[in-house]
């Protein structure tokens, strides 16, 4: 199969519980750098969980998870962005009272350095600084598809641009690896088509992408592998037509035992 | 032609801002400069909490600790209490120091709480100062208790003293009209930090914060670290203005510190504009104004309208006051000059 | 030891008080997020209008009996009718406001009743005693009289009431639904906007009977009255996990007995350094200790952050 050293997230039996139910039962699998990995299953399967588990958000109970050559059990989400992993959430949280062009500008933040003394003196560090990120910011607006909206409080794009602009502000954060968790939900088929296109524009600018999606048709265009949840554990793994043709996956979907 | 017009604009507003202690002199007394005086305080203390509630969306509600820290620091080391003197330039930083330092303290264990939580928190943590400050005189004398420290050395630089009147070229110029312009500087000097901060980088993560916690640490901002940053400004600025107060005043007690004071800088934070300047410094003004006002209204109107005092104009003053506050916020719930309206207005600017 | 058992005695006398009136803070909080700043106020008025209908009653030779009965349904009718012009007036035109300008609002309500008040009754103290003689009881070398014994009595009953209204009626199955989610419960056919009418009413009669209790207790009453005993219980309230009644309760009683442990032992702690004025330090202190530890209050749910 593969090999190790082409992982960029592996997952090592993870597993959360919350209260005394259980969202992952030893969840394992990896992600190769470069690929575009799907997560699917029905609802409540523990995407999102996974998800949370993977960007800090939530601590998990046992196993452990590697990215990028360092092993993870417990971190918060500020360092694993810093350790290159960003993401969107299903349901879309920007920064609703900031133009679209800060909301990517604060992606920035991270990979920035301007402290309380360059904010006020304003020296020639702090602003060229300043300069490159307005001008990375309007790069990745343009890079996303938002073109003439830059100056828009967030709260009031259009429901496809607040996704696309949640996926610009997560590149922003120069990320190995992009999560993005149901992207295309409440998208009409041309922004899906759209969103398709920008995806792979990503991947071959050499981010890896990690992508939930109930869009079958989506997941099956777009992505090299899939894994599939149901019940918090990893049911199926592999490429699209394989795992789409797996009974245990057809049985999960139609309500059916998994076994 | 264009980049004339703010300048020009710039220039009245500083003519204005210079000979109005004047006017408002000419026009309303002497007792209504040093009330602009006071209103320049609480529009340094608003702003101070502006960073806190406006930008980075803390409820902090025990913010006057922090002035009290300042008032106290400075009164402690410049007054017969202890019999030390030392100079403003060293007593005013001094104050803001301790008082980032006692942000800092209150915050590091206390900002991973949510909203409400930490609201309850600091209110208690300004009850706590206030309390202390009340019953520091025994057994050790500190804080002179509840009779507060009085004969507080007068705002002085270097041989100049603000606590005198001056004579400059024919012209009288009172001890208060001083006062102005020295709170003048340091409010100008507030507000110019202000809006560095809010169009910087870190500004852009305590709006973030405001805006949505959980993705601004998605995004690689250390929540912590930032709130602490919003904190430690805030009470630095509740510092320097309260070395002002003391230095002004003459005289501090427990009494101008207490919850009531809190409530009041954050009614003219919220009822001006939350993380808007302009809106903060509006609200200063008004909450400052409002109740003089009334206060001068109330048995005067009483007095007129019925032929006699009937019911304590105290009271009265404060009620209108009261009803005052949720009128305004019930017509206006975003606050009177509120900051999206702000960036609307940049945003054409920058359209034009 | 026996100033220990006086100052338990006291502190769960105290604590009932701080219990009853903290569930007002913790219903509104529950359902609408909102610290009613003004709920304090409510209980002064109560305690005011107990006062004035009772001595109405008593020159009107009423029953002594009759007389509290009656006052005490007066106040709570008439802090039933307040609490819900209060939503109408100052909460419910902001409900979809920014977070702080209903604060804001309370805030202005509460300056309003307590400048009301001092109109009406004026700055001075009122006495407030009750028509019928308290016989002191000794219980293992503390004191404790009837007043004090009925206090407690009647906050755990009308605490067990509470629980039962909630858990078991259908205006609590209607509360507990729009606390849980508001736009699922409108889906439901629950009428949110009577749900929390029917909320602020409840409060504010359980702040009408604090209001009496904590008067009769002291035995004066004063328009300043409200604002640090609603500070105090909505500090119980946080304490114990706001929202949470059972929360609201504990915290009422803890924060009654920390404050009168603390104001009897603090001296000692401290070596004399710090007397009893440091009472309130202390509760205050406690809270935050308390919070930094459990963030969400003693009984208060972790919220897992919804993402």
């Amino acid at each position: 199969m593969t090999n190790v050293s082409d992982a960029l997230l592996t997952l090592d039996k993870v597993g959360k519980r919350f209260g005394g139910l259980t969202a992952l039962t030893d969840v394992s699998l990896h992600i190769k750098r470069g690929e575009i990995y799907g997560l699917i299953g029905p609802n409540g399967a523990g995407k999102t969980t996974l998800f949370n588990v993977v960007t800090g958000l939530y601590q998990l109970d046992s196993g452990a998870f590697d990215f990028a050559g360092q092993r993870y059990t417990q971190s918060k989400p500020h360092l694993l962005a810093q350790a290159g992993i960003a993401r969107t959430f299903q349901n879309i949280r920007l920064f609703s009272n900031m133009t679209a062009l800060e909301n990517v500008m604060v992606g920035r933040h991270l990979r920035t350095s301007t402290g309380i003394w360059g904010a006020l003196t304003r020296n020639a560090t702090a602003r060229a600084e300043e300069r490159h990120i307005v001008q990375r910011a309007r790069e990745l607006l343009d890079y996303v598809g938002i073109t003439t909206a830059h100056q828009t409080l967030a709260k009031h794009l259009s429901y496809g641009e607040q996704r696309r602009l949640e996926i610009a502000r997560a590149l922003a954060t120069e990320p190995k690896l992009l999560a993005l968790d149901e992207p295309a939900a409440g998208m009409n088929a041309t922004e899906t088509v759209a969103l398709k296109a920008l995806l792979q524009k990503v991947r071959a600018d050499g981010i890896t992408v990690l992508l939930i999606e109930h869009d079958v048709k989506l997941i099956m265009g777009l992505c090299d592998r899939v894994a599939v949840l149901d019940y918090g554990k990893k049911i199926a793994e592999g490429v699209p037509e394989e795992v789409r043709r797996d009974p245990a996956v057809i049985a999960a979907y139609l309500g059916g035992e998994a076994t | 032609m264009k980049l004339h017009r703010p300048a020009n604009r710039h220039l009245a507003l500083a003519a204005i801002l210079l000979v109005l202690p004047f006017i408002i002199d000419a026009l309303f007394g002497h007792g209504w400069v040093r009330i602009a005086d006071f209103a320049l305080l609480y529009i340094m203390l608003a702003l101070g909490l502006n960073i806190v509630v406006g930008y980075a969306g803390l409820l902090d509600l025990g913010y006057i600790a922090f002035f009290a820290v300042g008032a106290y620091t400075y009164a402690l080391l410049g007054s017969p209490q202890f019999g030390l003197h030392w100079p403003m330039w060293v007593t005013l930083p001094l104050g803001a120091i301790i008082a980032c330092i006692f942000g800092v303290l209150l915050g590091a264990p206390t900002l991973k709480l949510r909203g409400d939580y930490l609201a309850i928190v600091t209110l208690g943590f300004g009850e706590i100062i206030r309390i202390f400050l009340n019953n520091l005189n025994a057994p050790v004398n500190i804080t002179n208790g509840p009779q507060g420290i009085s004969g507080i050395d007068a705002l002085q630089v270097g041989g100049f003293s603000f606590g005198e009147s001056h004579q400059w070229l024919g012209v009288r110029v009172d001890d208060v009209h001083l006062h102005y312009y020295l709170f003048l500087a340091f409010t100008l000097l507030v507000i110019f930090v202000s809006r560095r901060l809010e169009d910087s980088r870190i500004g852009r993560a305590w709006v973030a914060i405001r805006e949505d916690e959980v993705a601004a640490s998605a995004m690689g901002i250390n929540t912590r670290n930032i709130k602490l940053l919003a904190f430690a400004m805030g009470a630095t600025f509740g510092g320097i203005s309260g070395g002002l107060f003391a230095g002004f005043q003459g005289f501090v007690s427990p009494e101008s510190f207490s919850l009531m004071e809190s409530i009041m800088i954050l009614c003219m934070v919220v009822l001006g504009g939350m993380g808007n300047i302009g809106g903060v410094v509006l609200g200063g003004v008004l909450l400052v104004a409002l109740p003089e006002l009334f206060r001068h209204a109330a048995g005067p109107v009483q007095q007129m309208l019925l032929g006699k005092v009937v019911v304590d104009p105290e009271s009265l003053r404060m009620l209108m006051f009261g009803l005052a506050l949720i009128l305004v916020m019930l017509w206006r719930p975003a606050g009177l000059w509120p900051s999206t309206q702000r960036r609307r207005e940049l945003n054409t600017e920058e359209g034009a | 030891m026996d100033i220990f058992f006086q100052q338990i005695i006291n502190g769960l006398v105290q604590g009932s008080v701080y219990a009853l009136v903290a569930l007002g803070y913790t219903m509104v909080y529950g359902i609408l997020g909102l610290i009613n700043f003004a709920h304090g106020e409510v209980v002064m008025i109560g305690a005011m209008i107990a006062l004035a209908v009772l001595q109405a009653l008593l020159a009107a030779a009423f029953s002594p009996v009759l007389a509290v009965l009656i006052s005490l349904m007066m106040a709570m009718a008439v802090c039933m009718a307040l609490g819900y012009s209060i939503e109408r007036i100052a909460y419910r035109p902001l409900r979809n406001a920014p977070r702080l300008a209903p604060l804001i609002t309370a805030i202005g309500v509460s300056i309003v009743l307590q400048n009301l008040a001092m109109m009406i009754w004026g700055r001075e103290y009122h006495a407030f005693t009750l028509p019928f003689n308290s016989v002191s009881h000794q219980i293992g070398g503390a004191i404790v009289n009837d007043v004090q014994i009925g206090i407690v009595v009647v906050a755990l009953i009308i605490m067990a009431g509470l629980l039962w209204l909630v858990h078991h009626s259908r205006m609590g199955r209607a509360m507990r639904a729009v606390a849980e989610n508001p736009a699922a419960a409108t889906l439901m056919g629950v009428d949110i906007n009577r749900v929390i009418s029917n909320t602020f009413m409840l409060g504010s009669a359980l702040a009408a009977i604090a209001g009496f209790m904590v008067s009769v207790n002291y035995g004066i009453v004063h328009y300043y009255m409200g604002f640090m005993l609603g500070l105090k219980a909505f500090t119980a309230a946080v304490l114990g996990g706001i929202g949470n009644l059972r929360g609201a309760m504990l915290g009422g009683v803890l924060l009654g007995l920390i404050e009168s442990l603390g104001a009897g032992y603090i001296g000692d702690l401290t070596g004399g350094f710090l007397g009893s004025h440091y009472q309130d330090v202390f509760a205050f202190f406690v809270l935050i200790a308390v919070l930094v530890f459990r963030p969400s209050g003693l009984l208060g749910e972790k919220l897992a952050e919804r993402a």
